[in-house]
């Protein structure tokens, strides 16, 4: 090994200290924590310029608690379907990591054709991201904002996976080498958590 | 390392989170003081939060100081609260 060569490996350790696994996992892990951050600003922004409205609608009375709670239990299942997808490749299993990944994206999809009728609906009775016969004009701001926020992560998601499924097709994962469907699982599972959030804060509370 | 822990019961997590969205809806609909229906909702949603993040994003079995990375933007939105809130005249 020449000099170089060994100075380098001196000064850059060869796995990452958090993850040993991979350095992608680790910067999946950092993105999700500054999209996190983005989340987390939009959501108590919310909560902020909602308890200060004085007439800010009831959200159950206005919108679909039924219909979202349904979008809620598509998203965690289609989160049971991606950690059993990489279940199935870290024991060998092919077929099951083929199979779960595509009703993963299966999921991801009927959400967001789910999400498309619920906004067709809602701006057919008026609301409008500048206001809304409900009450306060920025319910609907925040609404849009927030869900659509989360919708484009979806749809960010729904792309993402449907490359992995593509590379899971071709062969690429095996039992040693699954790295990729791991990481892409992370950030599915986050889009899965911050919905949790949103349909509590926007739908429910 | 995360692969050397046992695999979790991920369809006993799945029931969990259905069960917790269903006491989630029934809640809005229990007469009971507005802000306790608030509170019982916020901890429902942290503890299906925290299901998601633990077991099927693995923290549970991952080093603390990823665990810290992961709730840094939690920090981050209690900073937000107590600053702005002063500020909010209904």
């Amino acid at each position: 090994m020449s000099e170089a060569a060994v100075m380098h490996a001196a000064v850059e350790p060869a796995e990452s200290p958090l993850t040993p696994e991979s350095w992608g996992k680790l910067g999946m892990w950092v993105f999700l924590a500054g999209d996190a951050m983005s989340f987390g600003g939009l959501i108590v922004g919310y909560g902020i310029l909602r308890n200060g409205s004085s007439n800010w609608p009831v959200p159950s009375h206005v919108l679909g608690i039924n219909l979202t709670a349904f979008m809620t239990f598509l998203l965690i299942c289609s989160s049971v379907t991606m950690v059993l997808s990489l279940s199935a490749i870290k024991r060998g299993d092919q077929s099951g990591l083929k199979k779960f990944l595509f009703l993963t994206v299966l999921g991801g999809a009927a959400f967001l054709g789910l999400q498309v009728y619920e906004w067709t609906h809602l701006i057919e009775r008026g609301m409008t991201i500048t206001g809304n016969p409900f009450g306060a004009a920025l319910f609907g701001t925040t609404f849009f904002v927030l869900t659509g926020f989360h919708g484009c992560h979806v749809f960010g998601g729904v792309v993402y996976l449907s490359c992995v499924l593509v590379q899971a097709l071709r062969g690429r994962f095996g039992e040693q080498h699954h790295n990729e469907v791991e990481i892409a699982g992370l950030y599915w599972h986050f889009v899965d958590l911050v919905w949790i959030l949103i349909f509590t804060f926007v739908y429910l509370v | 390392m995360a692969d050397a822990h046992k695999e979790p019961n991920y369809i006993g997590v799945f029931w969990w989170l259905l069960a917790l969205t269903i006491l989630e809806i029934a809640v809005i609909y229990v007469p009971m003081a507005r802000m306790i229906i608030v509170i019982l909702l916020i901890g429902l949603a942290l503890s299906k939060a925290a299901l998601v993040g633990l077991y099927f994003m693995h923290l549970k079995f991952e080093r603390l100081t990823l665990g810290l990375i992961a709730l840094t933007p939690l920090f981050l939105c209690i900073f937000l609260i107590l600053m702005i809130s002063p500020d909010i005249h209904p």
